[in-house]
């Protein structure tokens, strides 16, 4: 719906002294907040939970020729016809809520994190660039991101899907054109007050080559806010996912994530049939959430002006 | 005639209203709230052939020759007609009809819209077809009309519950606009319009001039709400009276919910799969290949044995039961029983898993082959559901079906330019077989008008002479002897493989009823408080 | 300061113009409104005649020369399914979501704020983190989710609230209820049943910005208390409430106004899925409707609209913040 990561970039205008912090002292200052400890925790489970789905789950639930719709939409704890229980109940075609969710994690995170993995390399690289070269390189990226951010994502994504079709790679792409904007923007935030520094003049004074103040200098000095931006928006990549499936245009039918798996139940909710909506809501609730708890203590720590 | 719009009705209306009211003894059952999900994106009765429109436009308007709930023709606004010669129609007009603002109702109207039909600008779909078959229209008297024509045309009286009659004084000149404004929306229909806001609602008022029977309720709200939960959230939160377009998951609770009430009537929409017709027996489809994903030379669809026996893979009681919960009927044709076309010897498609193996072995392809089942995910009820469901059952016979759905706006032109191999469709009949037959199932021809929606390009020289025949035969046993044969024939050369027709439900509180109808079209007239 | 309205205007038309393009290539791509709007059983000839009568049968650039020819002289082109101008439709829905997204607004701050300034003032509090942890469900639960969640619990199980729809609505110039309906602009929240059905979609559109609302509160505080020159106010012994809502509370309106005001615009076009929730008739509705039938005069005129908006708002934003900010100067501010 709209970016968490807008404050960096008006608040970031007067910096005061910063300090250089060593890796060590950054997890000691994560680890700070037992909440944030918790939530990363939490993340490590979900993200082996996904890494490992085909060799834990019960059922392989892309497999048409594993799933009877006879055994559809079935309450927790049935025993299906494939002889094992379904402990958190069926979908309407006899899919394994179980199974389902641990693959849905698979994509859904995969789906996030690839997104906004591009979307972050494209994103700084322009948004460096903006912020180096200045004058008319600057306005039209800034333009191009002015109107990447006046266009509904979710009319972007629809044309971009109409074109390339349904799948995940195809996800991907339109949350990368979607998304990139917003790292852009931070890193040109950014890189604007840090340009001004004295060693980037220094560097410049030695005659450096351009790539290598950009990308040795410059962006490494960038990189807190980034990271903080690149955290938030795993978490919306995946939300933009969800709701991408819930339209109807996101992942193929017979391969469910997270999102479509809500959708599909979606309908069922007033029903009664709440398991086929809740449990995959509550997956990605507490994805989306654990992640958000480890950015939220990450902008703590990377924001140099709440140091003393 | 500016006025129309105006709320308040003639005082004279209102006292009539208010004595029948007082008469009747019914204070309770003053309005009436709908929620429809599809919204009605024009009062013009000629702008756009839409079912919501539609189903608007017979609120508001009468047609020559009305349907009942069962869509069997009755006397509209003409009381009786027939064929005075082998192209001349004659329809005989009823007397005394009063349109909205007080004009009578005379054979100048009926020529003034037939005139209408083909001249109203930007139509995206319009009802020019219905007036392209008359060579001439004659008025013989104010209540008398003849339409000329051509050929021999039997569907005359058909077509004529298709368009909707408007005054000639009011509509004279009067654009799309004015009829969405309601200054040129005046019919002869149980109720008028008095507000009407773009995509969101209709209000309607008794109309009590009306000349058949009289309305029950004064006012009628027609909310859109497209969102299917919302809908019957609405409902049983009390907000509104009626809904249609019932989702079939909260069928079931709603059966149990005493404070509500179901009306459901098997309907006219057909839900089918179409099959690759166009690549020859020696050619690839595009998304059919063999186990390992290459392609496999010849187009197995084009083996009748291999339709057949995809055919006979599908549990249609199954998707019946489990997808669609009960809200439709498996099907073997196109038209229910009791249809003018229906085929009532055509034996039900056994659901046989082992007979498809067979079959398939017996045209050469023991080990199957891969397909792919392409369909929308917007269009029907649970269109990606169902084909996920025959994916499953395909791939149990050996066909290992991938499914892939669409929106209904990227999927309805590919299906067009014959792209797919196998895709899911559906087909709302008119209730006579020469509809489905002559837009489905007829070879592509332009000249004709022929198989516009035949999206698989089935082609049957023998389909096609026994429709040509019929289009011109007027006597109507004769013509449903030539329908139904033709339709037999496509039958049983599996020109589409038919899954089932749906049910139409309509949901109202306890205290209304409805008169479900064969047709989707939710009017506001079969709406009634419930006998106490 | 001319010369910089002037720039912005102009990078304003390229980007409307750009977007035109973008949009009738797109909806080129995506496929053929007439499929979608004729009839099934429209034969080949009726076929034809629509795809003359929309203007379809041009090539796509002649198609698009005559769109910009009518727009110059101020017509967007008339819907190819309600047969109206667009423009004209799209400003008779624009009141519904208007409201509907100041309603949020004015909720996202009226709650955001109280709760974001106790949450920076005693960051360590049980209450605080407890707020913390609330706004960051506010950000991950799904929208169309907790739309229907509401429904189910106010209008349904409680029957405090109606569920859909907008109720009564009443013109400026004061005519009174659906009556006037066909003139004047709409307004629900000017009668209680407009904002008994106005409630629950504002609440669910304002969920996300009353924890953005929060966060930025909250962070804005915590960076201020640590500035300078309120240890100074402190240390000259100013109350500590005149220290917290004068010189904090001014302070941090800055990142808040630019937020809220950024928020303002996509509130605006993303109110798509609480509109179509809660079948509220405004223009992300319309939006929705016209994308699955290809209507594309609407679109496109929805969208020039929106980024029209959105750089106007942006304008407005930046000009706020040069004003509230003294060491911001326009000249330097690309965004």
């Amino acid at each position: 719906m709209s970016d968490v990561a807008l404050k960096g970039a008006p608040a970031s205008a007067p910096v005061p002294a910063k300090v250089e912090t060593p890796f060590r002292r950054f997890v000691s200052e994560f680890c700070e907040s037992k909440v944030a400890v918790g939530g990363a925790i939490v993340f490590g489970v979900i993200a082996l939970v996904a890494i490992f789905a085909p060799w834990i789950a019960p059922q392989n639930p892309y497999d048409l020729a594993q799933l009877d719709i006879m055994d559809g939409r079935m309450e927790p704890g049935t025993v299906g016809g494939a002889g094992f229980t379904y402990w958190l109940g069926t979908d309407d075609q006899g899919r394994d809520m179980m199974s389902g969710i641990m693959y849905g994690l698979r994509i859904s995170l995969m789906v996030g994190a690839g997104s906004a993995l591009i979307a972050c390399v494209v994103g700084a690289s322009l948004g460096l660039l903006a912020a180096y070269a200045g004058k008319r390189t600057d306005t039209v990226i800034m333009r191009l991101v002015d109107l990447q951010l006046s266009f509904p994502s979710i009319l972007v994504a629809l044309m971009i899907l109409a074109f390339l079709g349904k799948g995940i790679m195809n996800v991907v792409i339109a949350l990368v054109i979607v998304e990139w904007a917003y790292y852009a923007r931070t890193v040109r935030g950014t890189a604007l007050v840090e340009r001004r520094r004295e060693y980037i003049e220094a560097a410049q004074c030695l005659a450096l080559p351009t790539h290598r103040i950009l990308f040795r200098h410059l962006l490494p000095n960038c990189l807190p806010p980034l990271i903080v931006v690149a955290t938030m928006q795993v978490a919306r990549a995946i939300a933009l996912e969800a709701t991408l499936s819930f339209l109807g245009l996101g992942v193929p039918i017979t391969e469910p994530s997270l999102g479509l798996l809500i959708a599909n139940g979606y309908e069922y909710m007033l029903s009664g049939k709440y398991w086929i909506s809740f449990y995959p809501g509550i997956a990605l609730l507490v994805t989306i959430v654990s992640i958000n708890l480890m950015g939220d203590q990450l902008r703590d720590v990377l924001n140099p002006r709440l140091k003393k | 005639m500016k006025r129309i719009q105006q709320r308040r009705p003639p005082a004279a209306a209102v006292l009539a209203a208010v004595g029948v009211a007082l008469a009747a003894g019914q204070a309770n059952a003053q309005t009436a709230t709908i929620a429809v999900g599809a919204p009605v994106t024009s009062i013009d009765p000629h702008y756009h052939q839409l079912s919501p429109n539609n189903a608007v436009a017979d609120i508001i308007f009468d047609r020559l020759v009305n349907n009942d709930a069962q869509s069997r023709n009755i006397p509209g606004l003409a009381l009786e007609w027939r064929a005075v010669a082998p192209t001349v129609w004659e329809f005989k007009l009823r007397p005394n009809v009063r349109f909205h603002n007080g004009n009578a109702f005379t054979a100048d109207d009926v020529a003034f819209t037939l005139q209408r039909l083909p001249n109203v600008p930007n139509s995206p779909s319009s009802f020019a077809a219905y007036a392209r078959t008359m060579n001439r229209v004659e008025i013989v008297d104010p209540l008398t009309i003849r339409f000329h024509t051509a050929q021999p045309y039997p569907l005359m009286p058909l077509d004529m519950t298709n368009v909707r009659i408007v005054d000639k004084e009011t509509a004279e000149n009067a654009t799309t606009e004015d009829f969405n404004t309601l200054r040129a929306a005046a019919g002869t229909g149980p109720y008028r319009a008095v507000a009407h806001r773009n995509g969101d609602r209709i209000e309607f008022e008794r109309w009590d001039g009306y000349w058949g029977e009289r309305a029950p309720f004064q006012r009628v709200n027609y909310r859109m709400v497209t969102n299917d939960a919302a809908r019957t959230a609405a409902l049983l939160a009390g907000d509104v009276d009626l809904i249609d377009q019932v989702p079939t998951s909260d069928l079931a609770k709603l059966r149990q919910d005493q404070r509500v009430r179901l009306a459901e009537q098997v309907g006219l929409r057909l839900i089918f799969l179409g099959l690759d017709h166009l690549r020859p027996a020696n050619e690839n489809s595009p998304f059919v290949t063999d186990n390992d994903g290459r392609p496999l030379g010849r187009n197995p669809l084009a083996d009748v044995r291999v339709r057949r026996a995809l055919s006979m893979a599908i549990d249609r009681r199954a998707i019946v039961e489990r997808v669609m919960e009960g809200a439709a009927v498996p099907a073997n044709q196109f038209l229910p029983e009791g249809v003018f076309g229906n085929v009532p010897d055509l034996p039900a498609i056994a659901f046989d898993p082992d007979g498809a193996r067979r079959l398939l072995a017996e045209a050469g392809y023991p080990q199957g082959f891969r397909i792919q089942l392409n369909g929308p995910n917007d269009r029907y009820i649970n269109d990606s559901r169902i084909i996920q469901a025959v994916g499953q059952m395909w791939t149990r016979i050996g066909v290992r079906t991938a499914v892939e759905a669409q929106p209904w706006t990227t999927f309805v032109g590919r299906a067009g330019r014959q792209e797919y191999s196998a895709f899911l469709i559906g087909w709302g009949s008119n209730p006579d077989g020469s509809h489905p037959l002559r837009n489905v199932l007829a070879t592509v021809t332009r000249d004709r008008g022929w198989g516009a929606s035949n999206r698989g390009r089935y082609s049957s020289p023998r389909v096609d002479a026994m429709l040509l025949e019929s289009l011109s035969e007027l006597n109507e046993a004769r013509r449903g002897e030539l329908i139904v044969g033709a339709m037999r024939t496509a039958m049983e050369d599996v020109a589409v493989v038919p899954i089932h027709i749906q049910t139409n439900i309509w949901a109202t509180r306890r205290a209304f009823e409805y008169t479900a109808s064969v047709d989707e079209g939710t009017l506001a007239q079969r709406l009634r408080p419930a006998p106490r | 300061m001319t010369v910089y309205l002037v720039r912005r205007l102009i990078q304003a038309l390229f980007v409307v113009l750009a977007m035109s393009v973008i949009v009738f290539v797109g909806i080129y791509g995506i496929g053929d409104p007439v499929e979608i709007l004729i009839s099934p059983d429209a034969d080949q000839i009726e076929r034809e005649r629509a795809v003359k009568a929309l203007g379809l049968d041009l090539p796509l650039w002649e198609q698009y020369l005559v769109f910009l020819g009518n727009a110059l002289q101020g017509d967007l082109g008339r819907s190819f399914v309600f047969n109206e101008p667009a423009l004209k439709l799209i400003l008779q829905r624009m009141p519904a979501t208007m409201e509907l997204a100041f309603g949020a607004m004015f909720l996202s701050i009226l709650i955001g704020l109280p709760l974001g300034l106790f949450a920076g003032l005693k960051p360590d509090s049980p209450v605080s983190k407890g707020i913390m942890a609330g706004s960051i469900l506010g950000f991950s639960l799904p929208t169309f989710w907790v739309g229907l969640m509401l429904i189910m619990v106010f209008a349904v199980q409680l029957g405090w609230l109606p569920s859909t729809g907008r109720g009564e609505t009443c013109s400026v110039l004061g005519f009174v209820g659906l009556q006037s309906c066909n003139e004047g602009l709409q307004w629900s929240f000017l009668t209680w049943d407009g904002l008994r059905h106005m409630a629950m979609p504002a609440l669910n559109l304002a969920l996300f910005k009353i924890s953005l609302v929060i966060r930025l509160t909250r962070a804005g505080v915590r960076e201020t208390m640590l500035m300078d020159y309120v240890k100074f106010a402190r240390a000259k012994g100013l109350s500590r409430s005149r220290v917290t809502f004068v010189h904090v509370f001014k302070n941090i309106l800055i990142p808040v106004v630019t937020v809220v005001g950024l928020e303002l615009g996509s509130t605006i076009a993303f109110s798509v899925v609480t509109e179509s929730v809660f079948a509220w008739p405004g223009m992300g509705k319309l939006i929705i409707d016209s994308i699955n039938v290809l209507d594309r005069p609407v679109i496109v005129a929805y969208l020039m609209i929106i980024v029209l908006l959105f750089i106007t708002i942006n304008l407005i934003v930046d000009l706020t913040y040069s004003m509230l900010d003294p060491r911001v100067r326009l000249e330097t501010k690309g965004t």
